[in-house]
C-alpha cells in the first residue's frame, strides 16, 4: 500500500534554522502504523530524518508527533486510522516545546514540569518490615495515573500551555494526583496547598479537555486535576481565585438559576482585593463600549425554583 | 572532559539501580543513557518480577533450583543462590520506593503464576511491571540528585594499562565528542535484540554495550542462548506477556487442541519458554499451525478479569490485531525475545577488565543459563544493578583518579568522521536487515550445523559491507543515520559472538536445541562458551570453555 506523508522538517545548523515541508510517499502493509511508515522513510528515502522511536509497541513513550494537527504516539496510530480513503498524512513535531530537528522536540520543558511537582513517594515512616499494608483498590485506583509514560502528548496539545509557559501541565498534575492519593505518602496537605497555591498550579487548567482527547494512556489528566481541586478544598484550601470561582459559579447557579458573570468576576478577584479588581476595571469598560458588559444586577431564571431543588436534592444526597 | 567516580552506561533498571546505590553512599557518579531514562527497554518487561517471599512461606531455595532448572542447569548456582535470597528484599524495597504492586485481600503484596514454577511468587503491575518499576527509579533518581548525561552515545570504552578508566561519548543534541573519566565503570546497557529480525525488543537493543567490553578485552559467555518467547503477535512480533497464561490462558493448535497437554503435561502452558516455544514450532511445522501461528486464549477468564489484570495486553491486541482477546483468541508464535548470554562476570557484576561492572541483559552473571524463567529478568536489574555498584564502590577505594590524556577522544574524532566522509555506499538499514534475518534464519528455536554455518557464512559476508554503508546526513544536530551506523557495527561484534558461541557448543540445551544433536552432554558440554575479540585470528575471535558452578543441584533430567 503506498502512503503519502507531508512532514514538517526542521534543520537547527542552518544559521537561525530552517523550516520547511517535505513530501514522500512509501510503500508499505496494509496494517502498518504511522510509525511504521516514518521508519521506512528514515531507512530508504531519506536518512537525515530525525525522529524518536523506540519500543513500536506503546509504552516507552518516544514516539510522540502531531499527526493531521493532533499529538500521537504514532506507533499505536494505524494508517489507516488517519488515512482511510489514502489521504496523504501530515506529520508535524509535538507543540509546546521546542524543536531540535525536524520531529524530534527538546524533553527539558516536560521533565521541568515533572520535577516541580516532587515526584516521588515521601512517606512519613517505614513499617518495621515488609510492605506497607494498603488495600489493593487504592493501590489499583493509582494505576489510572501510573500508565502515563511520559510521552508528552498532553503537553503538546495543552491549550493554557499554549498561551502560558509557567503551568505546570497535565501530566505533571496527574503525576501529582498519583502521590496525593497515595496511601502511603505523608505530605498530601503540602502537596495540595502547593498545587493550590503556586502560580501555574491546579487553577490555571481551563477544562478544555483537550488532554483527555489526546492521551494515548487512558490517564485523562484533566479529570485528575479536577480530582485535586476537590482535594485541595476538601483539605482546606479556600484562598485562591479559584476556588472563590467555584463557590462564586456555585451560589449564583443556585440562587438565580444562571450565571451572574459580573458577580463572578468580583468574587474571583476577591472583594477586598482592590489591586485584582482595578486589573478589572479597564475590560469592564472595553464590555461596556462593545455592548457586552453583563447586567449589574443579576436577572433570575425563570425556572430557578427548580435549580434549587435539583441543588437541594444532590446537596441533600451528598450529606 | 568530565570526571566521575563511578559512571553507569544504561538509564534503564540495572543502570538506575546501581546510580541510586552508588548516590546512596554519596560518591559521585553520573549515569550515560542514548535515550532518556524513561525511555529504555525495561519498559517492556509487562508481567512481573519474582521473589521468594520467605515471610509468606514460600523458600528461596524453590525459586533458585526452578531458575536452575530453567536454565538446563547451565546457571551458576551460587549466583543463583544469590539471586533468590536477596529477592524478597528487593521487591519489599521497590514497593517502599512506591511502586503500585498489585495486592491481596489482607492487603499485602499479591502474586500471579508465572513459566517454569509451580509457586505463585510473581509480583506485578498489572501488565505493565516494568514500566512501573521503571518509572518509580527514575522517581528516586530524582529525589536523589542523580546525574543523567541524556542522550549521550557511548562509542569507546578507554582503557590504560588494562584498565578500564572511562569512555568517549558522542553528545546526540550537539554532535560533540567528549570524554568522561571515572575510576570504575558499569555496563548496564541492556541487550542485543535488533541482531535477530523479528525481534520483540526496541529498535534500541542494538547490543552496544556488549560490543564495548567485548572489544576492550571482557569475553561474551553464552552468547548461543537466545530465547525465543511463545507468544508473540503475527507479523509484527509484539510481545505479549507470559501473564496471560500466567493468569490462565490456552494454547491451542488449529484443532483447537491444547497441544502443551503432548509436551508438558505437568506445567502445561506455564512450562519453560523454550520448551513451549519449541511444542508451539513443532504444531506449526507439522501443519497444526494457523497461518504460521498458534492461538492464545484468553475468553474464558472474561473480559473484567482481563481488562483488570491484563489491560496492557487487551490494549496491544486491540491496536495492533484489531482483535478483542475477550472475543477472539490471538495469533502468536515464537519470536526472538531476550539474551541469556552476555558480557561474563562474577556474583558481584566484575569483569575480567579492572575497573569494568555489568549488570542486567547486557551481563551474564550468570543467572540464566540456557533458558530465563519469565519474571526473573526485572529481579536480575536489580539485584545484581545494586550489587555491581556495591562492589564498584569498594574497588574505587583503592584507586587514583584517571590521567588526563585525551589520546582516545582524538581517535574517536578521526574514526567518526572518516564515516561521515565515506562516498555514498549501501544503506544501513538493509545491511542490518541481512544480517537479522541471517541470524533469526540459522539461530532459531531449531538450529543444527549447517543453519550455523550459514549464519556464520551471511554473517561473513555482511561484514565485508560494514565499512561501505554511507552515512548521507552530515549534520550535527540528531544524527541518527551516524548513529545507526555505529550501532550496525556493535550489532555485528554481538552476531559474531554469538555465532561462534552457538558454533561451539555440540549438544543441545535449553534455548541452544540442535536437531543433530538433540541430547543434553553434560559430560562434555556442563560449561560455559567464552567468545574473546582477537584480531589476530582468522576467525577474529578466540573460544575457551569454563566450568559451571554447582553448589547443591546435581543436573536431572529436566520434565515439565
Amino acid at each position: 500500500m503506498i502512503v503519502d506523508l507531508k512532514i514538517k522538517r526542521f534543520d537547527p545548523s542552518d544559521s537561525g534554522g530552517k523550516t520547511w515541508w517535505q513530501e514522500y510517499s512509501v510503500d508499505i502493509h496494509k496494517d502498518s502504523t504511522v510509525l511504521d511508515a516514518l521508519i521506512q522513510v528514515r531507512e530508504y528515502e531519506d536518512t537525515s530524518l530525525a525522529l524518536r522511536c523506540a519500543c513500536r509497541a506503546s509504552i516507552c513513550g518516544s514516539c510522540g508527533m502531531r499527526v493531521n494537527g493532533n499529538a500521537k504516539l504514532v506507533c499505536k496510530t494505524r494508517v489507516v486510522e488517519v488515512a482511510p480513503d489514502g489521504e496523504q498524512i501530515i506529520v508535524e513535531p509535538m507543540g509546546n516545546q521546542h524543536v531540535v530537528k525536524d520531529l524530534v522536540i527538546s524533553l527539558d520543558t516536560f521533565f521541568d514540569q515533572i520535577k516541580r511537582i516532587k515526584p516521588y513517594v515521601q512517606p512519613d515512616e517505614s513499617p518495621e518490615s515488609g510492605e506497607y499494608i494498603a488495600s489493593n483498590e487504592s493501590m489499583e485506583n493509582l494505576l489510572t495515573s501510573m500508565n502515563c509514560i511520559m510521552c508528552g502528548v498532553c503537553v503538546s496539545d495543552c491549550t493554557v500551555l499554549e498561551v502560558d509557559s509557567n503551568f505546570i501541565g497535565p501530566a505533571a498534575l496527574a503525576k501529582a494526583w498519583r502521590f496525593v492519593e497515595d496511601p502511603r505518602d505523608s505530605k498530601k496537605e503540602s502537596r495540595l496547598s502547593e498545587l493550590n497555591n503556586e502560580d501555574g498550579g491546579i487553577w490555571d487548567c481551563t477544562r478544555c479537555m483537550k488532554c483527555v482527547e489526546v492521551c494515548p494512556k487512558g490517564v485523562s489528566p484533566m479529570d485528575r486535576i479536577m480530582e485535586l481541586r476537590e482535594s485541595a478544598i476538601e483539605s482546606g484550601n479556600k484562598n485562591t481565585p479559584g476556588y472563590h470561582h467555584t463557590e462564586s459559579f456555585y451560589n449564583s447557579v443556585k440562587k438565580h438559576g444562571r450565571l451572574d458573570e459580573t458577580r463572578l468576576a468580583v468574587d474571583s478577584a476577591g472583594i477586598t482585593n482592590v489591586t485584582r479588581l482595578l486589573d478589572l476595571a479597564p475590560v469592564g469598560m472595553k464590555a461596556m463600549i462593545k455592548g457586552k458588559l453583563p447586567p449589574i444586577l443579576p436577572h433570575k431564571s425563570e425556572d430557578h425554583k427548580n435549580v434549587k431543588k435539583l441543588y437541594n436534592k444532590v446537596e441533600g444526597e451528598e450529606k | 572532559m568530565y570526571e566521575h567516580d563511578v559512571l553507569i552506561i544504561g538509564g534503564g533498571l540495572a543502570g538506575l539501580r546501581a546510580g541510586i546505590e552508588v548516590t546512596r553512599h554519596g560518591v559521585d557518579v553520573a549515569v550515560i543513557s542514548k535515550v532518556h531514562p524513561v525511555r529504555s527497554h525495561s519498559n517492556a518487561a509487562q508481567g512481573g518480577i519474582n521473589a521468594p517471599l520467605t515471610d509468606r512461606g514460600d523458600e528461596w531455595e524453590g525459586h533458585a533450583y526452578d531458575t536452575i532448572k530453567g536454565s538446563d542447569f547451565l546457571a551458576d548456582q551460587d549466583a543463583v543462590e544469590i539471586m533468590s535470597s536477596e529477592a524478597g528484599d528487593a521487591v519489599i524495597e521497590l514497593e517502599r520506593m512506591g511502586v503500585i504492586f498489585s495486592r491481596g485481600e489482607d492487603g499485602r503484596l499479591g502474586t500471579r503464576a508465572f513459566g517454569g514454577q509451580k509457586v505463585a511468587r510473581t509480583f506485578f503491575v498489572g501488565a505493565i511491571t516494568g514500566s512501573a518499576l521503571l518509572h518509580v527509579l527514575y522517581e528516586q533518581s530524582i529525589k536523589l540528585g542523580l546525574g543523567v548525561y541524556e542522550e549521550w552515545f557511548v562509542t569507546k570504552l578507554i582503557m590504560e594499562d588494562g584498565v578500564c578508566r572511562g569512555v568517549v561519548a558522542y553528545d546526540i543534541k550537539s554532535g560533540k565528542l567528549h570524554t568522561i573519566k571515572a575510576k570504575a565503570v558499569i555496563m548496564a546497557s541492556g541487550g542485543s535484540g535488533r541482531v535477530f529480525e523479528p525481534s520483540t525488543n526496541a529498535l534500541i537493543c542494538t547490543g552496544d554495550g556488549l560490543a564495548l567490553a567485548y572489544r576492550a578485552g571482557a569475553p561474551l559467555m553464552d552468547m548461543e542462548m537466545i530465547q525465543y518467547h511463545p507468544t508473540t503477535l503475527a507479523r509484527t512480533g509484539i510481545l505479549l506477556s507470559e501473564a496471560a497464561r500466567g493468569e490462565g490462558a490456552y494454547l491451542l493448535n488449529s484443532k483447537g487442541e491444547r497441544f502443551m497437554e503432548k509436551y508438558a503435561p505437568d506445567y502445561m502452558e506455564l512450562a519453560s519458554r523454550d520448551v513451549v516455544s519449541r511444542s508451539e514450532q513443532i504444531e506449526i511445522d507439522e501443519g497444526r499451525g494457523i497461518d504460521g501461528n498458534v492461538h492464545l486464549d484468553l475468553r474464558h477468564l472474561g473480559r473484567d478479569y482481563i481488562e483488570q489484570r491484563l489491560g496492557y495486553l487487551e490494549e496491544v491486541s486491540q491496536e495492533f490485531l484489531g482483535i478483542s482477546m475477550a472475543e477472539e483468541p490471538v495469533p502468536v508464535r515464537p519470536g526472538m525475545h531476550y539474551i541469556m548470554g552476555g558480557i561474563k562476570t562474577d556474583y558481584n557484576g566484575a569483569t575480567i577488565v579492572p575497573g569494568l561492572y555489568a549488570a542486567g541483559e547486557c551481563a551474564n552473571v550468570s543467572v540464566h543459563g540456557a533458558n530465563r524463567l519469565g519474571a526473573n529478568s526485572l529481579l536480575d536489574t536489580v539485584v545484581f544493578g545494586r550489587r555491581s555498584a556495591i562492589h564498584a564502590l569498594e574497588y574505587i577505594k583503592s584507586v587514583e583518579s584517571a590521567s588526563k590524556s585525551e589520546v582516545d577522544l582524538k581517535s574517536e574524532q578521526v574514526r567518526l568522521q572518516s564515516i561521515l566522509d565515506r562516498p555514498k555506499g549501501e544503506s544501513i538499514a538493509k545491511v542490518r536487515e541481512d544480517m537479522a534475518v541471517g541470524m533469526t534464519k540459522g539461530i532459531g528455536v531449531w538450529r543444527d550445523q549447517s543453519s550455523m554455518e550459514g549464519a556464520l557464512e551471511n554473517l561473513n559476508n555482511v561484514k565485508t559491507r560494514v565499512p561501505n554503508v554511507s552515512v548521507e546526513d552530515k549534520g550535527k544536530v540528531f544524527n541518527t543515520n551516524l548513529l545507526s551506523a555505529l550501532e550496525l557495527e556493535f550489532m555485528v561484534d554481538n552476531a559474531e559472538a554469538i555465532v561462534h558461541g552457538a558454533l561451539m557448543r555440540k549438544e543441545s540445551r535449553g534455548a541452544h536445541f540442535r536437531t543433530d544433536m538433540p541430547e543434553r552432554d553434560d559430560e562434555n558440554w556442563l560449561k560455559h562458551t567464552l567468545v574473546y575479540k582477537d584480531d589476530n585470528s582468522n576467525t577474529g575471535v578466540r573460544t575457551e570453555t569454563s566450568p559451571v558452578k554447582i553448589t547443591q543441584w546435581e543436573p536431572v533430567k529436566r520434565v515439565y
